[in-house]
């Protein structure tokens, strides 16, 4: 089948396509070429007048894995305001913070997003996090794994065994893990909360291990280089939410010593001790590193205003931020000497000066980096909010008047501790385009997805042009995955099943020689059980494996 | 005949994942590291391998289209048992919504005393791997655990080596309330758990002395329901002193009316611990019967654990009103579906409403049901994914032997098709 779509004006940045008339063409679910000769359209879509981009890409959503199904379990009062019903083609679930897996597959590709990244695969509760992403429909997904607070990587570490070592061992997991990426949350923090210790800075001591998290930092960056793995380390840095870690933050970016590195929901790690409240912006310090680091990407982890959940593998500060728990409960788990879990719920409140202020931050931050492919759009969902807000997120970005329309409602202390109302910059949509698509895909290593010529999958998604850009990307006319019409006018049509990404490095089968006698001794699951096969993921018929290349 | 080596269990809730097994034909010998628990699950004999239709055999077929036929005049159908693997809540849940059926795990009343609490208030938990490298002392609260668990001890607390533990048979053990059935718990060098024995419905008062003493709080009565205050005051203090304690109990075992408030008292005590300067966890028992696979593939499909109907067309949880028992009792279902591919001698419970029943081979019932199709077990017939007790850990089971069964996926999906 030959489908057209006519007329719309094309942001594609992966191909320098900047508000551009085109048509597209599709075939067998991907972008073709306009055939040579004589050809029969089956089915055209006038896009006169309307916006079309690549399918968007969320680089870094919590949407697999315990903790997100820790938090379902511990708010039925939040899914109760939210309930979703079932239809002739949609599964029943729940919305709201930490929607159910088939509503989040539908309210993603509503919003016109295609595919989305789980940042925080613990190794040994991978297979959970791709059978919750094996029930989210339409998206393509993937995760990345966590390490840096696993006990076999300290150990490697504490018995000095050389970067080989690690890099076989990174390797190692990430096959059997089945990610596409690497993370790090609270470098060795997670462990060290284990032997009570209740904060580490980047230089401080794990007390077990004499390990430190700029040692980590630095083998698992180098691994995830050395490796060839196109997505650099994604790092949850130290003191995540503690009052003066932007300075953290920045020795981070000097430590890594110009590795590639991403740093994630930076707004959490940008914060100085200035002002009456000892709370303040450091959000301009953070963007003059980032506009001087070419080999730093972020993504903002922006905060709105209401009920969420946060949840995180950094149980160390959970643990520490759980007094703020709203409504008052909250869970934190060690977990098999492989990692850890914290769920708190969070109400964000724009009277409260803190919130209103780390809202200030994440906008600054947006806004004070210059370069839209190394800065992402994200809430860290649930974390900062629910992934349903980007739409409004996107229009404070594009509508500085809106904007600060919104800042004269926050805090009056907080508004004086954000320089928000003098920066001008207001997004274009060729800046969103690259943000949440093309960016994203050459962030993460996709062939193939975040670009719209020939030969890409056809992840497309149709837009009115609206000054409104909330209502605007709140609700597409069309939404394509790999050539199906998934979405009309914002409601879910048809569905289907998307892919999960995965790289994988090679790495020298002997590794495991080390890992069955750790696994036999220490461990409480032999090693052949605990990897993860292609099987797990394909056998019922719906999922399906795509290995994207290396770097060279 | 062949051997089959590292068989991960369902059975157990434990995560066993060392069990050899020899297969001849589709019979099943535990060769090695079986235990009470797991060798009678594995070993059961097929005895049923066709399905029937008001007590007579026929083609799966034909009890796939009686089971739809009987689903599609229903308006309040109750799925119990709930016993199965991931693919099989998968298939599950999709004909719940679809029937707008009620799904409940038959073990949700024990595990509703963990949910209340959690729902509520939450709790700081830990799973088996920390327990086998960190825990210096066990307090089990209630609980026969090697009665639960028979090999827990052998496994996860007397193993040779631990990476943070010199020497593992120094861990201590205390029971609270109810004392051992064994002597699992007595270490390798002989010392034996300390007992603070107590009636189970008793708990509530000596938890909340307890937990008065871990937090400092003066306590007047030298005695409570039989444990002299200066024994929960030297575990207070053992509390305190541990590195990594860890605090045990199955819900279930927890038998009298709002149990639900000693799980959280001790919750909160666990919290009380680890702001005195030390490290203390929960460990909450449970696993059976796909209980935890259960709750966790509901979670992710509903938001809500698996005692959730779907009545109106979307998820409603109430983990009371949506009991089986309660609406078979008072007439509000209209159909009962049990599923339960692990054990045979489950059955469903007493009804006179038509009933079918997706189960492991060889059940046995009082009253025929209207639809009867015996499926093959998770772990054994076919692959899958089980959640043991801890909740983070899914185990890929293994299939064992070629019966020729359905797994119960395919037949509720097929049911789901066939409406």
């Amino acid at each position: 089948m030959l489908i057209r779509l006519t007329g719309g004006t094309v942001y594609d940045p992966a191909s320098g396509i900047d508000g551009q008339q085109q048509d597209i063409y599709i075939q067998n679910g991907r972008i073709i070429d306009k055939p040579l000769g004589e050809f029969k359209v089956d089915q055209d879509y006038d896009l006169k007048g309307k916006v079309v981009m690549s399918g968007a890409i969320d680089m870094h959503t919590h949407i697999g894995g315990g903790k997100g199904n820790i938090a379902r379990t511990l708010l039925p009062e939040d899914h109760r305001q939210d309930p979703v019903h079932r239809s002739d083609i949609t599964r029943s679930g729940c919305g709201h913070a930490m929607p159910s897996t088939f509503v989040t597959g539908y309210r993603y590709a509503e919003m016109g997003y295609t595919a989305g990244f789980e940042p925080a695969l613990l190794p040994i509760n991978a297979r959970q996090a791709h059978m919750e992403m094996g029930d989210i429909p339409i998206l393509d997904k993937g995760g990345y794994v966590m390490l840096g607070s696993d006990d076999y990587l300290l150990r490697l570490l504490t018995a000095k065994k050389d970067q080989k070592a690690i890099n076989d061992y990174v390797a190692w997991t990430m096959h059997t893990a089945k990610a596409i990426g690497v993370k790090v949350v609270n470098p060795g923090g997670i462990n060290a909360f284990k032997f009570n210790q209740r904060k580490l800075d980047l230089d401080e001591q794990n007390a077990h291990y004499g390990v430190t998290p700029r040692d980590i930092l630095r083998v698992l960056a180098t691994a995830v280089k050395e490796l060839g793995v196109p997505h650099p380390l994604h790092v949850h840095g130290c003191n995540l939410g503690v009052p003066g870690n932007v300075q953290t933050t920045l020795d981070t970016i000097q430590g890594i010593g110009g590795l590639p590195m991403h740093l994630t929901h930076i707004q959490f790690h940008s914060y100085g001790t200035e002002g009456d409240f000892k709370f303040s912006s450091g959000a301009a310090q953070i963007a003059e590193a980032i506009n001087n680091n070419k080999n730093i990407t972020i993504d903002v982890g922006q905060i709105l205003f209401g009920q969420t959940v946060t949840a995180s593998g950094d149980n160390m500060r959970q643990h520490a931020n759980h007094k703020h728990a709203s409504p008052n409960k909250w869970v934190t788990m060690d977990i098999e000497c492989d990692a850890g879990c914290g769920v708190v719920p969070f109400k964000y409140k724009d009277q409260n000066f803190v919130n209103a202020l780390q809202w200030a931050i994440g906008l600054e931050t947006f806004l004070l980096v210059n370069d839209p492919w190394r800065i992402f759009l994200t809430t860290d969902h649930p974390n900062g909010a629910p992934f349903t807000s980007y739409p409004h997120l996107i229009r404070l970005l594009m509508d500085r008047s809106f904007r600060n329309d919104m800042l004269a409602t926050i805090h009056p202390e907080a508004q004086k501790m954000t320089t928000l109302a003098s920066i001008d910059r207001e997004y274009t949509l060729q800046e969103i385009a690259i943000m949440t698509r093309a960016g994203a895909a050459k962030l993460i290593g996709l062939k193939d997805r975040g670009g719209l010529s020939a030969g890409n999958f056809a992840d497309i998604t149709i837009y009115t042009d609206n000054t409104d850009r909330q209502k605007m990307f709140e609700k597409p006319d069309y939404v394509f995955k790999d050539g199906q019409l998934v979405v009309v006018n914002g409601k879910v049509v048809s569905t289907k099943w998307g892919t999960t990404h995965v790289v994988k490095p090679d790495f020298d089968p002997s590794v495991e020689k080390g890992l069955k006698d750790y696994f036999d001794r220490y461990l409480t699951m032999k090693l052949g059980n605990f990897k993860i096969s292609d099987d797990e993921i394909i056998e019922d018929g719906r999922g399906s494996i795509t290995v994207h290349p290396l770097s060279s | 005949m062949i051997e089959i080596t590292e068989v991960p269990s369902p059975f157990c809730g434990i995560g066993t994942d060392d069990l050899t097994i020899r297969v001849e034909g589709v019979s099943l010998k535990v060769i090695d590291n079986g235990c009470a628990i797991n060798t009678p699950a594995f070993e059961q004999a097929i005895t049923d391998t066709s399905p029937r239709v008001n007590g007579k055999e026929v083609h799966l077929d034909i009890a796939i289209a009686a089971a739809a036929a009987l689903l599609k005049d229903t308006h309040l159908p109750v799925i119990g048992g709930c016993a199965t693997d991931v693919n099989g809540m998968r298939g599950l849940l999709a004909l719940a919504d679809r029937v707008g059926a009620v799904v409940d795990n038959m073990n949700f009343t024990g595990a509703r005393n963990n949910f209340l609490a959690l729902q509520d208030s939450g709790w700081m938990n830990t799973t088996l791997a920390e327990v086998k490298n960190r825990c210096d002392l066990l307090v089990v609260v209630g609980t026969d655990l090697e009665a639960f668990a028979p090999r827990f001890f052998e496994r996860y607390l007397w193993n040779e080596e631990a990476m943070f533990l010199d020497d593992t048979s120094a861990r201590e053990v205390i029971y609270l309330g109810k004392s051992p059935s064994g002597s699992a718990s007595t270490s390798p060098t002989g010392k034996q758990a300390q007992l603070l024995p107590c009636a189970t419905e008793d708990l509530p008062d000596v938890i909340a002395v307890l937990r008065a003493l871990v937090k400092g709080q003066p306590i007047i009565a030298t005695a409570v329901c039989g444990i002299a205050v200066a024994d929960l005051q030297a575990l207070a203090d053992k509390f305190k002193a541990a590195s990594y304690s860890v605090v045990t109990w199955a819900a279930a075992a927890l038998t009298y009316a709002q149990a639900e408030l000693t799980v959280q008292q001790l919750s909160e005590m666990i919290k009380d611990l680890n702001n005195q300067n030390t490290r203390c966890s929960g460990l909450p028992l449970a696993g059976k019967e796909g209980d935890q696979t259960a709750n966790q593939v509901c979670g992710w499909t509903t938001g809500y654990p698996a005692r959730t109907r779907f009545s109106a067309g979307f998820p409603e949880y109430d983990p009371f009103l949506n009991d089986t028992k309660l609406l078979l009792a008072n007439g509000e279902a209209d159909a009962l579906v049990w599923v339960q591919a692990f054990n045979s001698k489950s059955v469903p419970p007493e009804t006179t409403l038509p009933t079918i029943v997706i189960a492991r081979s060889g059940m046995v019932f009082t009253k025929e049901p209207e639809v009867f199709i015996p499926v093959g077990t998770p772990g054994i017939d076919h692959v899958g994914h089980a959640y043991r007790m801890d909740n983070v850990v899914a185990i890929r089971l293994k299939k064992l032997r070629e019966s020729g069964l359905p797994s119960t996926a395919e037949v509720l999906n097929a049911i789901e098709q066939a409406l």
